[in-house]
């Protein structure tokens, strides 16, 4: 009926296309911020980051002790299913090499789960290997809340409904459950470059 | 197979008038359009020519028992559908929309009073449906308006809201004016908040039905104050507008 | 409170595409916390570009989850316990 309808004169808030993004993306100078719920406001005193699930120890830490592990600067573009792109965003956080380290499992996939009832799933090969991150500063400031403070995962070659927000630990699963974004359509597995937005893409 | 076809249609604009500084008013006419309640609102989404897409919600401005179809949109700062709509959009365009929309928000005059209605900016603009909606009907439901607006020149409606209430006593509209004000001005002049309330609402023992709309801070501010103030939480009903529209 | 919450008429537009029925003024129960009340009286998270949480006020449980893409709804109800639908006099 309205298919094929065009809103004449309008263009939205994009600029053109640039070679450096992902298809179908546009760069982005804010930072938009997307909830699907409200803001969790976990005091530092009551945070901890688990690794649990399929390993034989699970793993804890406490802020303190969070912040003690060796944490890296990280650089990298970021890209939202939503379409928006930021390139050169800088973070600062622990690998989650470093999380896994000693970790005896199994597992091939793994959950990330979150203050609220946020979670992600991901192939467990995608998280280590230096291409995930748990992080807790963002342009050398301490992560806001609205943008997931205390600290996020980040795994920036996926799109960026993976690096969820109020993380809280990563449980390490025998078989791959969709999380809340991949329950409800999004792609299992969401490569920006193969523009994998949707399931069946 | 399809199993259900899509509600969204293209609406004429036949009209753009500007009301105040940063809002307008599109009239429209919808082919097929089986009638609203006031309150209810509209989803309007804008399409470019690669395909991208922006939706947002607009609340009705019109009476149901008006011919045309109005709605008024404030020109947000970094907005991406209202820039459009107040700035580029003009008489001859389309526009496509689906609604009426919502069954929570809504006033009939037949469902009676006393009607407190207090809006914010914009919030306005469903409430109007209502006060329009109230006069075509001739309704005599004892009603109150408590209206918050930036400045003066920024109160929506302003000429409109004073014949209404010069020729109908049962209706008074109060206004606050939050951020500058004439030099003349007597009325109040700060937020909407309890003390201001307290003055200006009915007492709950007369059961007032209470509609709130604007900006969610207002809004939850308003809503806790009149629960606060004894009224009947069911009797009042609330429509925020989110941190921002777009 | 979240400035960027909003109430359930906000959810309207889009399950008004699912449901044949006004969603937001049928009583929900929470499977949370148990509560009954309308939908209007949830609180709606508009995702922008990806989809539409509705949330028990008392609790934040999900009540409704809405997704679309590729010609297709997604929606999770499992958040509600039951949904009470009067029948509306034609």
């Amino acid at each position: 009926m309205s298919a094929g309808f065009i809103s004449r004169g309008f263009r939205g808030r994009r600029r053109g296309p640039d070679r450096q993004l992902p298809p179908g993306q546009y760069l982005e100078d804010g930072f938009p911020v997307l909830s699907a719920g409200p803001t969790p406001r976990t005091p530092l005193e009551a945070w901890d980051f688990a690794v649990v699930g399929e390993v034989d120890e699970p793993k804890r830490w406490t802020w303190e002790e969070f912040k003690q592990l060796p944490s890296e600067e990280i650089t990298r573009d970021i890209h939202c299913v939503t379409k928006w792109s930021k390139l050169g965003t800088r973070w600062e956080g622990v690998s989650v090499d470093t999380l896994l380290e000693g970790v005896e499992t199994a597992a091939e996939y793994v959950t990330a789960y979150c203050d609220g009832d946020y979670t992600t799933n991901l192939p467990l090969e995608e998280v280590t290997g230096g291409k995930a991150w748990v992080a807790y500063a963002y342009e050398g400031e301490p992560l806001e809340p609205v943008h997931g403070g205390p600290a996020r995962l980040l795994v920036p070659h996926l799109y960026f409904w993976k690096s969820a927000k109020w993380v809280r630990g990563l449980r390490l699963m025998a078989s791959d459950i969709p999380g809340f974004w991949e329950s409800l359509g999004y792609h299992n597995y969401g490569d920006p470059w193969r523009e994998q937005r949707y399931w069946g893409d | 197979m399809q199993l259900y076809r899509t509600l969204w249609r293209l609406a004429d604009v036949v009209e753009v008038v500007p009301e105040t500084p940063r809002t307008k008013s599109l009239v429209l006419e919808v082919p097929g359009w089986e009638g609203h309640k006031a309150g209810q609102h509209v989803d309007v989404r804008l399409t470019a020519e690669d395909g991208y897409q922006a939706q947002r919600s607009y609340s009705i401005a019109s009476a149901p028992e008006d011919d045309r179809l109005v709605l008024t949109v404030e020109r947000l700062e970094d907005g991406e559908v209202s820039p459009y709509l107040t700035e580029v959009l003009m008489a001859g365009d389309q526009l496509e929309l689906r609604g009426p929309i919502g069954g929570y928000f809504t006033w009939e005059a037949r469902e009676g009073g006393p009607l407190f209605l207090i809006g914010g900016g914009s919030g306005v603009v469903p409430l109007m449906a209502m006060l329009r909606h109230r006069a075509a009907v001739g309704s005599d439901v004892p009603t109150r308006l408590l209206y918050a607006s930036r400045s003066y020149e920024e109160i929506i409606y302003r000429r409109e809201l004073e014949h209404l209430a010069a020729r109908d006593g049962s209706l008074a509209v109060i206004h606050t004016l939050t951020r500058s004000r004439p030099a003349s001005w007597r009325g109040y002049q700060r937020r909407i908040d309890a003390a201001m309330l307290a003055e200006v609402a009915w007492s709950p023992d007369e059961g007032p039905l209470a509609f709130v709309c604007g900006p969610t801070p207002l809004v939850e501010a308003v809503g806790a104050a009149l629960v606060g103030l004894g009224h009947d939480a069911a009797r009042v009903k609330t429509e925020r507008f989110g941190a921002t529209g777009g | 409170m979240d400035a960027r919450r909003l109430d359930g008429n906000a959810a309207a537009g889009p399950l008004r595409e699912v449901f044949a029925f006004e969603v937001t003024s049928a009583a929900y129960t929470c499977e949370g916390c148990g509560k009954t009340d309308r939908m209007g009286a949830a609180m709606v998270y508009e995702v922008r570009g990806l989809g539409t949480i509705v949330r028990c006020p008392s609790c934040d449980h999900a009540l409704i989850r809405l997704a679309y893409s590729r010609g297709r709804h997604w929606l999770d109800l499992r958040g509600i316990r039951h949904l009470q639908v009067e029948e509306v006099a034609r």
